[in-house]
């Protein structure tokens, strides 16, 4: 197991609190059991239509949610377990969506790829590669709207695939142009699908894609949780202060294929394994957190029965939830209520 | 229990698969993520990986095996402490069989199922709000009216502005955004860049987090390039998240045929829209309607269309004075009451309409002229309900003939009122082909007054 030195977060000086690089443990354990079990219920075909793992990028939206402030909303796309899980919804409600049963956080209405809960500020969970870019840019000029001191920040997460849509860029342009308190991810997990960055990126330093706006844009270890979250605090930091938009490009990797059905042949198996031996963001934090005696192997073991628990129950009971009532089938089409406010 | 290691459904259509080949022994320690096999599916080869640590304790089925139903066990892995005895062969799922036993009816063998296909629950709209004779009028251009619509819910609620190309300090391109800036400033009135898809989207995110964008498109041609947000953010997401998130943005500006800027400048959206469960969508001919619709637009929670003409921009007409004029979306309306045919148009056509309506009383035709305003939902009730007086029917509308607006209100007026109809349906329409510029062509390809006459014509068997 490789044992990388701590990076130093010098430029913002400011490191992550001991509870929360042990919660963070926890947290993305969570993620990562959800999505193995996930992969097992597909495997099953229990899970339909497409299914996008998260497994390997943990790091990313972990140390960015231990960064946020509690309404600084998040959306995403497609690959979004990992996303409403670190905002704190039930791992059974999630799990529920995904079998398409009445629980779910969409009432099975959405499926894997659309995931909402607006209470706690997560706005999806699209499917539509880019489609969200705009959208979250939005969300961010309704904070701005508001003329708050501090305002909320739109984080706004998309892949380097993503990276290269048209929308992105218009968004980019009126987000500098207003100053508007957005926070672009790009998590960057080296394939579009099949097609690497190098491939379909001209300029691949993903992180200077704001430079003709005049976005600052920095490149992150999105294997390292601590690197995360002291990028994320400082872009945070800016963007709340009128500012205007930051990028943080997330060097991360997916383990899983695209999607459940892409047997990933454009990647060797031994690039995989390297991954999950020597840069896994949750054994490297484990290893952390034992060498700095904030954690030891029991405790860890401890963690990860409980979090095996939780998603054997979360998985057990959605398995046991009812599929939506052939009522739900014509609802939710409209807001059915005329001319309120 | 030792993990049972089964065929995986390896995509959403996948039933069988092939073990191409095992890269595990019995006895190897497998760590999750190793590869365990290579499964062949209909669309190619994938691996199959461990999903926990362990031993393989036994692999059930042989390398080679073809048309292996999903979720069959073909593997057991052990875990810490567990031996071989631990493991219970579980029965291998009933064997795909080549076909059906009995076949499956096809759809024609199937009862009709009209009457089965699930509906929204009906919403009652209401009616027109009754104006009192001695209600204030002032005579408006649409122009007018629409700007007015804007600026009175502006007023009324902080949470409403306006985005859009040139709507602010040019006054909107072709000046229904006229004053805004000055009443309500650059923070409520906002120029945007030329970014059609952008601007859709940021309203959409506007609109998710509470705010209510009136978002004008240059003229709807332009929003083609941003038909993406429309429909699969706008109207859809209420939808896929269960109720929870609402959208409450209007989409507005000219639609249809301009006069002579060819094809790509000149395209009636209006059975585009109408087609899409989640929006509404909705066209005003007059000026008044345009006010009560537009104020009913921005204050309903929905995605709604506001399809305008640019040619009739100037038209005026008496519109009532009251920052309450709320129209109901969805309730057509009779233009022109009449027994012998009825006409069923929306925004400029209705022009052609209402021509031919008096040129025809002239020869003693009594013509009933419907104005839709709203395409979504579509007030098919009330043209039933003239069709069953008239028993003829004539559709016109600028748009293409397949798959348009007279198409849906043919679909609607046979299914309910087949026995009253003395004459098929007769649908004008625009040519099926892209509008073209030269003056002559460009007028043969639209709706005008002489054929909706002989539209009448035939529907009345009559000689022209």
């Amino acid at each position: 197991m490789g044992k990388k030195p701590v990076k130093q977060t010098q430029k913002t000086n400011k490191i992550m609190r001991e509870e929360d690089l042990v919660s963070s443990y926890h947290d993305m354990l969570l993620i990562r059991r959800f999505e193995e079990r996930a992969g097992q219920l597909y495997g099953l075909g229990k899970i339909g239509g497409f299914c996008h793992l998260y497994s390997g990028q943990e790091a990313v939206v972990t140390g960015i949610a231990k960064a946020k402030l509690p309404e600084d909303q998040m959306i995403t796309a497609y690959r979004d377990h990992g996303h409403i899980l670190a905002c704190g919804v039930d791992p059974y409600n999630v799990m529920a969506e995904l079998l398409g049963r009445a629980d779910g956080v969409s009432k099975g209405k959405g499926g894997s790829m659309h995931m909402f809960d607006v209470d706690k500020h997560f706005y999806g969970g699209h499917g539509i590669v880019g489609a969200q870019v705009p959208i979250g840019t939005g969300l961010a000029f309704a904070n701005a709207y508001k003329e708050d001191k501090n305002p909320a920040v739109s984080i706004t997460y998309f892949g380097d695939g993503a990276s290269n849509q048209g929308q992105v860029y218009e968004s980019f342009n009126m987000a500098a142009l207003w100053k508007l308190p957005v926070l672009y991810i790009i998590e960057n997990n080296q394939y579009a699908m099949g097609t690497s960055v190098e491939r379909a990126s001209a300029q691949t330093d993903l992180s200077q894609r704001g430079r003709s706006f005049g976005i600052e844009g920095r490149q992150v270890d999105g294997m390292d949780i601590e690197a995360v979250y002291a990028a994320s605090l400082e872009a945070l930091e800016h963007a709340r202060s009128g500012k205007g938009p930051f990028i943080l490009e997330m060097k991360t990797y997916r383990y899983s294929g695209h999607s459940m059905s892409d047997p990933a042949k454009y990647r060797k198996r031994e690039e995989v394994k390297d991954m999950r031996q020597h840069h896994d963001p949750i054994n490297m934090l484990k290893d952390r957190l034992i060498e700095r005696k904030l954690m030891n192997e029991e405790e860890a073991k401890k963690i990860q029965d409980e979090v095996f628990d939780v998603i054997e129950q979360a998985a057990n009971k959605a398995l046991e939830n009812v599929e939506p009532d052939s009522s739900a089938l014509m609802t939710d089409i409209y807001v059915e209520e005329n001319h309120a406010s | 229990m030792p993990v049972e290691v089964v065929m995986p459904a390896l995509s959403p259509t996948m039933e069988q698969g092939k073990i191409a080949s095992w890269t595990v022994k019995e006895g190897d320690k497998v760590e999750a993520g190793d590869v365990l096999a290579e499964i062949e599916t209909d669309k190619a080869l994938v691996e199959l990986e461990a999903a926990a640590d362990g031993e393989v304790g036994k692999l059930v089925i042989e390398a080679g095996t073809s048309d292996i139903p999903v979720n069959t066990p073909i593997a057991y892995l052990l875990r810490d402490g567990e031996a071989l005895s631990d493991i219970e062969i579980a029965p291998a799922p009933a064997p795909v069989p080549e076909k059906p036993e009995t076949p499956v009816p096809t759809a024609s063998e199937q009862p009709p199922s009209s009457s089965v296909v699930p509906q929204p629950t009906p919403v009652t709209i209401a009616a027109d709000p009754e104006l009192p004779a001695d209600a204030e009028m002032t005579e408006q251009s649409v122009r007018e009216a629409l700007r007015d619509a804007m600026a009175e819910e502006m007023r009324r609620d902080e949470k409403v502005f306006v985005i859009g190309e040139e709507v602010a300090e040019y006054e909107g391109a072709y000046k229904v955004t006229q004053g805004l800036l000055d009443e309500f400033g650059p923070k409520r009135v906002i120029d945007t860049p030329i970014v059609e898809h952008g601007i859709a989207g940021l309203g959409v995110g506007a609109a998710f987090a509470g705010l209510k964008p009136v978002v004008e498109f240059m003229t709807f041609n332009f929003a083609m390039q941003a038909i993406d947000q429309i429909i699969n953010s706008a109207a859809k997401t209420h939808y896929m998240s269960g109720g929870l998130v609402t959208c409450p943005i209007v989409f507005r500006g000219p639609n249809g045929a301009a006069r002579r800027v060819a094809a790509q400048h000149s395209q009636d959206f209006s059975a585009w829209y109408a087609h899409i469960p989640g929006l509404k969508v909705v066209a005003p001919y007059t000026a008044s309607d345009a006010k009560g619709l537009l104020k009913a637009a921005i204050r309903d929670p929905n995605p709604v269309l506001v399809l305008e003409n640019e040619l009739l921009y100037a038209v005026k007409a008496d519109v009532p004075v009251s920052d309450d004029y709320i129209l109901p979306i969805g309730r057509a309306k009779i233009l022109r009451a009449g027994s012998d045919v009825t006409l069923v148009s929306h925004s400029r056509s209705l022009d052609a309409c209402l021509e031919a309506a008096t040129h025809l009383s002239a020869e003693g035709v009594d013509c009933e002229v419907i104005d839709l305003r709203s395409l979504r939902p579509l007030d098919t009730a009330t043209v039933i309900a003239s069709v069953q007086k008239t028993n003829r029917l004539v559709t016109v509308e600028e748009g293409w003939p397949v798959a348009g607006i007279g198409a849906e209100i043919s679909a609607a007026v046979q299914s309910a009122a087949f026995d009253y109809l003395d004459a098929p349906i007769t649908r004008v329409t625009g040519l099926d082909v892209p509008l073209p510029y030269a003056d002559n062509l460009e007028k043969m390809a639209l709706p005008s007054t002489d054929k909706v006459i002989q539209a009448i014509n035939t529907v009345c068997y009559r000689q022209g």
